[in-house]
């Protein structure tokens, strides 16, 4: 890593929120990140008392639920210097809408103002507050790179994973086309309305099969399980991971509903 | 307009098994898409005339019913008439007694999606008035019998073949022989048929972009020019326009026009943008000889001060909808009312009621394109989701559902008990997966395997491999 | 009456106001009525006289419709018969009596027929006097009065403008400024921003000229 760290200054201390989905579906992800985490001069923890953001009980209209999972989770990471997410969606619940949902609580409003301002995506955190631009990884072959929605749109996050990807020896980018455009994960849309989500995959999986890339990348365990299975049902040969794995060097483990080895 | 909202899922089915809807939705993916784009890009001031716009629509709405009056003084003082109507009955009802004042027989119409949601056709034709629709798109869906799929472009979801077999089904006094086989030849036959209602019909109506407090004139944009033959052929001219419609100044009109076209169609501005102000002047060798506002209601005063009175900013550009992939894939006629997409997701439910149409704020991924484009930065998916908020505290959602919700809640409250089940689905999904790292069925999760494998989970949870890695 | 105190009542409620004690909100709207205060305005079109010409034109060219431009209105019958000639359209046209147009020498302009008058079914071109031009977006300004039908620039098949070269503006804001110095708050009938001939993508979203009003549209552009 070419990062600078200040030298000087204690390794700021990162609380790291794994996501509920990356905790039960892919926890390379996790180590991942926490190995990009410590290469950027980090130390990272992470939090027994974490489970999910809330986000599925915040867009079910359930705002109580919602409420005190965001207590839950102000509470068990107000200690931290920063509080880094691999996934937009996610990272986007914590320092968009926690602030939004407190917005008539004095009190939790004020300590979800503070996490909101501490809080960042995995990939936005590493070039726009450590201030890293390349990565010492190697990745042979070509990917493509699919913007989440909510990474996209609520935190920036366009040009930090290229840059980053960019660095990767090996690695050659492919843009697809219409890559801003939502895969159709959606939570739990793609369960309540699978047939309009199902047209959406198969929409972006045409899209991505067309840049010729042999993987896909994106930031959201959600949008990759979505894009990753309709890539398996179809018999696709593109992989998809994280983009984290590609950038921590982990990328050779076996893809995202793809077998194991042996 | 029948409301068919809550069968969203069925009409979703329908038009994605829909070969010929589908390929007319190619259309609008890329294209309005790209020329928005281009537009904005093209003028280094877009985003700041977006947040003016937004400030104008919010300046207006807190003093609603100062510009409202504003609006009915000057029109008055121009010799015009203005009519408040609170119901979609009383506003069809007012646009009904004008013509009958003026003894009317036909009536042209330039398009305008206010007068869909107030049902005027239907209503003017059963008191034996025939009212003929002038925009291109919007005749066509006339003669066949159908609702508008978009707020601007009204038959996107046609093919030019099936307007050939509708013109041929319905212009019979026209030569079977004749070759219809370009959009410009169809084209042609319309203007043809057309230009004989403008010049024989005695009533023009139109709805409004913006109405001018300042000057009582009502804003009126079309790209055909048919807004202006219906305005200024026939004697009198009546402007149906919703209440949120009226702005303060001729100023305020020139900001909000500048983001209304590139936004809509991605021209700077729309061929034809019209300020129309009371009847003809006294010398005036055309235009109407009388002019009458109705300014419609149907709901929007009890949107102001509650959650949804954003949603009043709404300029009707469709930007949200020729952005939305949910939009994209379905066609407009599946939300099932008048106004589709996200703008729709949101103003319907406020219209037709959340019984009704709770499935459409439902049905959308909060991409949040929708709101990255709206001119007037409707926050279209936290609207949404205040709907969703709505239904679950009024217990509108399926019982699976909620069930389901709940029992994830409990457990997402407890950390301990979370990481315990995790660890034990980890496992089990694991070994249900087996070497293929993938799941092709599973009880219970049908919405996602029906399309889709499901990827197995590792065996072991991030949490737990983490505490035995870095013994916690 | 019943409905409008209704509503305005209602959306009093809403808003939370006494309308016996409103006499802030009542100033803020008069102010801002009398104010009439510019937001942004692009900078694309603040440029010197002749920039600011060719830009309106190349604007108006970029929406399918034609420039020329005389020196003085004297030029102006030759200049369109020459350009009805060049259309292949018959030569004839239909104007209002704005006596800018009266004073001109149609008599120079051979066969050229001239009507005048509100437009007629079957009129071949209509010419009009513009107001004003904008060149931000290449758009004409056309007032309807006692001199100016306003179906002159709708009802024929081709549509000409004549506009002043010192009354094209930088932008829409300039022109609103000059309507109001002209005519106050008491607008004409009828002011139409005409950016280009008419045209409907409502088929397949294949752009057409010529949908309900002119197929074409030609602005000569005077001095």
């Amino acid at each position: 890593m070419s990062a600078v760290p200040d030298d000087s200054a204690a390794p700021p201390r990162v609380g790291l929120f794994v996501t509920c989905l990356v905790d039960l579906f892919r926890p390379a992800v996790g180590f991942a990140t926490v190995k990009l985490l410590e290469d950027a001069g980090c130390t990272v923890e992470v939090p027994e008392a974490q489970t999910c953001c809330g986000q599925p009980a915040f867009n079910s209209g359930d705002r109580a639920t919602t409420t005190a999972i965001a207590r839950q989770v102000i509470e068990a990471f107000e200690e931290f210097d920063y509080v880094v997410v691999p996934s937009g969606s996610c990272g986007g619940m914590v320092s968009r809408h926690y602030v939004e949902l407190f917005a008539h609580d004095p009190e939790w409003h004020g300590r979800a103002e503070a996490l909101a301002a501490k809080t960042y995506e995995l990939v936005s955190f590493l070039v726009d507050v450590r201030g890293v631009d390349a990565v010492a990884s190697r990745f042979e072959g070509g990917v493509t790179y699919h913007d989440s929605c909510s990474g996209l749109r609520e935190l920036s996050i366009k040009a930090q994973p290229r840059k980053l990807l960019e660095s990767v020896d090996g690695l050659t980018l492919a843009e697809m086309e219409d890559a801003e455009v939502c895969c159709g994960f959606g939570g739990t849309f793609c369960v309540k309305y699978p047939d309009i989500s199902n047209e959406m995959v198969e929409r972006k999986v045409a899209s991505i099969e067309a840049s010729g890339a042999g993987t896909v990348l994106a930031g959201d365990l959600g949008c990759l399980m979505n894009i990753a299975g309709k890539l398996s049902r179809k018999g696709s040969p593109v992989a998809a991971r994280h983009v984290a794995e590609v950038l921590a060097g982990m990328g050779d483990a076996p893809a995202i509903a793809a077998g194991r080895k042996g | 307009m029948d409301v068919t909202s809550p069968a969203f899922k069925e009409n979703a089915a329908r038009a994605l098994d829909d070969a010929q809807l589908q390929r007319a939705l190619g259309n609008i993916r890329h294209g309005f898409v790209e020329k928005r784009r281009v537009a904005a890009d093209a003028l280094p001031e877009f985003e700041q005339l977006r947040d003016e716009a937004k400030a104008i629509k919010d300046h207006t709405l807190a003093h609603l019913d100062l510009y409202l009056e504003a609006f009915c003084e000057t029109v008055e003082a121009r010799g015009g008439t203005v009519t408040f109507a609170e119901t979609a009955y009383d506003a069809r009802r007012a646009v009904l007694d004008i013509c009958r004042e003026h003894e009317a027989k036909t009536v042209t119409k330039a398009k305008s999606m206010v007068s869909e949601e107030i049902e005027l056709n239907r209503y003017l034709k059963k008191k034996g008035i025939a009212p003929v629709e002038t925009d291109l798109g919007e005749y066509i869906l006339q003669i066949r019998d159908e609702a508008p799929s978009h707020i601007i472009a009204p038959a996107i979801h046609l093919n030019r073949d099936q307007i050939e077999a509708d013109f041929r089904r319905v212009h019979t006094h026209l030569p079977n022989e004749r070759d219809l086989a370009e959009p410009a030849t169809l084209l042609g036959e319309a203007r043809t048929i057309l230009r004989q209602k403008f010049l024989t019909a005695d009533v023009g109506v139109t709805g409004a972009n913006f109405l001018v407090a300042e000057t009582g004139s009502a804003v009126i944009v079309t790209n055909e020019g048919n807004a202006d033959l219906t305005q200024s052929l026939p004697k009198v001219h009546i402007v149906v326009a919703s209440i949120e419609k009226v702005v303060p100044t001729l100023e305020d009109a020139a900001t909000l026009l500048r983001v209304l076209a590139r936004s809509a169609t991605g021209q700077d501005m729309s061929v034809y943008t019209t300020m129309a102000t009371g009847p003809r002047r006294e010398g005036d060798p055309d235009g109407p000889e009388a002019f009458h506002v109705v300014l419609v209601d149907n709901g929007r005063s009890g949107m102001i001060g509650t959650d949804f009175q954003e949603m009043l900013r709404c300029i009707r550009c469709g930007a949200c909808m020729n952005h939305c992939p949910v939009y994209h894939a379905v066609g407009g006629h599946t939300y099932g009312w008048v106004y589709p997409g996200p703008m729709g997701s949101v103003l319907t439910p406020s219209l037709v009621g959340v019984d009704q149409a709770g499935q459409l704020p439902n049905a959308s991924t909060f991409c949040g394109r929708c709101e990255s484009v709206c001119p007037v930065r409707i926050p279209l998916p936290k609207l949404m989701r205040h709907w969703r908020e709505d239904e679950f505290a009024r217990h509108l959602q399926p019982r699976a559902a909620r069930t389901g919700l709940g029992a994830w809640a409990f457990l997402a409250r407890r950390p301990r008990a979370y990481r315990m089940l995790t660890g034990l689905a980890a496992r089990a999904l694991s070994l249900a997966g087996g070497t293929k790292g993938r799941l092709s069925s599973l009880p219970l999760a049908g919405g996602w395997t029906k399309h889709r494998d499901l990827p197995a989970p590792a065996p072991r949870t991030f949490m737990a491999d983490w505490k035995a890695r870095r013994g916690a | 009456m019943k409905a409008r105190e209704h509503i305005l009542g209602k959306i009093q409620r809403a808003l939370e106001v006494d309308p016996s004690h409103d006499a802030a909100r009542r100033r803020a709207v008069a102010e801002r009525l009398q104010r009439h205060g510019r937001h942004t305005v692009p900078a694309r079109g603040q440029l010197p006289d002749e920039e600011r010409i060719a830009l309106f034109r190349r604007m108006l060219e970029a929406v399918a419709g034609t420039t020329g431009r005389v020196t003085s209105r004297a030029e102006v019958p030759t200049a369109l018969a020459a350009h009805l000639e060049a259309r292949g359209l018959p030569l004839r046209l239909r104007r209002g009596s704005d006596p800018r147009l009266e004073e001109m020498p149609w008599e120079r302009a051979g066969a050229l027929e001239v009507a005048t008058g509100p437009a007629e079914d079957g009129d071949t071109a209509g010419l009009v006097y513009a107001f004003a031009g904008i060149a931000e977006t290449g758009t004409s300004v056309a007032v309807s009065g006692a001199d100016n039908p306003t179906t002159l620039s709708f009802l024929p098949e081709e549509a000409i403008i004549l506009v002043d070269a010192d009354t094209i503006a930088g932008d829409m804001e300039t022109v609103l400024s000059a309507l109001r110095t002209r005519y106050g708050t008491a607008l004409p009938r009828t002011v139409n921003f005409i950016t280009g001939p008419s045209r409907s993508a409502d088929i397949e979203q294949t752009l057409l000229l010529g949908a309900h009003g002119p197929r074409a549209l030609h602005v000569l552009i005077v001095g």
